[in-house]
């Protein structure tokens, strides 16, 4: 699974690191998203899937290509 | 009344509540809600805004970019008379500005309230919440479950993270309660607010030479670097303290009133030390009582088409949320209070660039008192009948306004 955020929309809620921290943190100086993994292993996948549709923002998407 | 009469009436905005059954939304709304996601109603000056009250339709409109809440826009859904007649005098606050202003302004914020800050919180709201109860305790009974513990618990929190030094929170306290607790008349609640305003104001004067590690000393360092002006960093900390203390004193004090009412819910928090099923029942306290009850306000910006109606740009919108959090499509059994259902996508903070900003403490709050309360107080009950309880029912925010206890 591949993830990437927008800051640009991020309203540093900070839903996404109470959801999934292996995955997500935010900057210190103003709440933002920081990636941690941009490739999550399939276990956090759930929460992930999470963050994604509780980001106020729509700043998280999650995405698998491969075939 | 059939059920599409009450569509067709476009019924009076914000509505009233079952005294039978308080914690559920008014009967009215509830009836709307059954027949559509979007509804007319009529609003204090005549007019007849869009009233959103399914789940799915509230989330599209809070995110979506065409939504403002710019209230100085003509068609806007106000509050109140007082609200228009004081509208030239309001300033740019998180609450009116859309775009890349507000996100400006609320980034000052954010930075206070992050996941990791209020982690680091949790042992000062968990040492404040022991100290509250042993001094409720000590005293006499029956007390007061709102003025020993859901009133100063946010509002100490609140002085933390603002940072606003010991020696003067016990005026910085009583002010808050006198201007944001929702009983005081308008001229006491006026005045308090002018002498909190004022206190913030110097606060951030203050901390430009001697900042510390906390919320105000932010604000100060953009005013010193000529982004904000000390007006506006004091109304900013002042934003923070009107949207965080009743809130939260009403969530801590009616969910108390929703456990006692629901004995066998309660026991799961009274038998348990596991933060993961307090978090669980903390998200279903504030789905089933979803307190802000007047609508999030906002107008449309350009042609909305949703749920098979239109918006027309120059409408106004109201988002009600406690309808919106009862929504069958969305939840399996929401008229029933069910602590150990999981309830994700709950929207009692809001949903979309607005979306609470002090959502995290909110919760580290609420989890630590529900968590603690029963546990510390196995026979805690309450000390009048239930019908006897005043509940808050023209306020911003539901809640009680006083809750006498006794163990
Ligand atoms: C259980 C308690 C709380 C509830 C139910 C609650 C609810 C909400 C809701 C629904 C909104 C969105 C308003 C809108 O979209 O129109 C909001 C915004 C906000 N909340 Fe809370 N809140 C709570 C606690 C807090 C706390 C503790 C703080 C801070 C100390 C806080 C600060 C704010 C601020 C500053 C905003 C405005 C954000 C913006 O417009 O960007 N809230 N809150
Ligand atoms: S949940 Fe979304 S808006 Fe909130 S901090 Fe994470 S990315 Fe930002």
């Amino acid at each position: 699974m591949n993830v990437t955020v927008d800051r640009e929309r991020c309203c540093g809620a900070g839903n996404c690191v109470v959801l999934a921290p292996e995955v997500f943190d935010q900057r210190d100086e103003d709440g933002t998203v920081v990636l941690l993994d941009p490739t999550p292993p399939e276990a956090l996948a759930g929460s992930v899937g999470e963050a994604v549709d509780q980001c106020p923002g729509r700043a998280i998407e999650a995405y698998d290509i491969r075939p | 009344m059939t059920a599409p009469d009450v569509r067709a009436a476009a019924p009076d905005y914000p509505a009233k509540r079952d005294a039978a059954c308080p914690f559920a939304p008014p009967p009215v709304l509830r009836a709307l809600a059954e027949e559509a996601p979007l509804s007319r109603v009529t609003i204090w000056d005549g007019s007849t805004p869009w009233l959103v009250t399914g789940h799915e339709s509230q989330r599209a409109l809070l995110g979506d970019e065409r939504v403002s809440v710019d209230e100085h826009r003509a068609g806007f859904p106000l509050f109140s008379q007082a609200m228009r007649d004081t509208l030239e005098h309001r300033p740019a606050m998180v609450f009116n500005l859309d775009g890349a202003e507000h996100r400006r302004l609320r980034k000052i914020l954010t930075r206070a309230f992050t996941a990791k800050r209020v982690q680091a919180l949790r042992p000062a709201i968990q040492r404040i919440t022991d100290e509250l109860i042993d001094a409720m305790l000590a005293g006499p009974k029956p007390a007061d479950l709102v003025t020993s513990l859901a009133v100063p618990l946010p509002s100490l929190m609140i002085c933390e993270l603002l940072g606003v030094p010991y020696e003067d929170r016990d005026f910085f306290q009583e002010r808050s309660a006198v201007g944001v607790g929702g009983t005081a008349s308008a001229e006491e609640s006026g005045a308090s607010m002018q002498a909190l305003t004022e206190y913030l104001i110097g606060l951030v004067r203050s901390k430009k030479e001697t900042p510390g590690d906390d919320v105000l000393s932010d604000i100060a360092e953009r005013v010193t670097a000529g982004e904000l002006s000390e007006v506006e960093g004091g109304l900013l900390g002042l934003q923070a303290l009107v949207a965080g203390h009743e809130t939260s004193a009403n969530m801590i004090a009616l969910g108390t009133v929703a456990l006692l009412r629901h004995p066998e819910q309660l026991a799961l928090l009274r038998d348990t030390d596991d933060p993961a099923v307090v978090a669980t029942a903390t998200e279903e306290l504030l789905r089933y009582l979803t307190i802000p009850q007047v609508g999030q306000r906002r107008i449309a910006t350009a042609d909305i088409e949703i749920a098979g109606e239109v918006i027309r740009e120059g409408e106004g919108i109201i988002i009600d949320l406690p309808t919106g959090n009862r929504d069958p499509d969305v939840f399996d059994a929401p008229e029933a209070l069910d602590l150990r259902s999981p309830q994700g996508r709950h929207q009692a903070f809001g949903f979309g660039p607005h979306q609470c900003v002090g959502q995290q403490l909110a919760r580290a709050e609420l989890q630590i008192v529900y968590g603690t309360l029963f546990r510390r107080i196995p026979t805690l009950t309450p000390a009048v009948e239930f019908d006897e309880i005043e509940f808050k029912h023209d306020a911003l925010a539901f809640g009680v306004h006083a809750l006498p206890v006794t163990w």
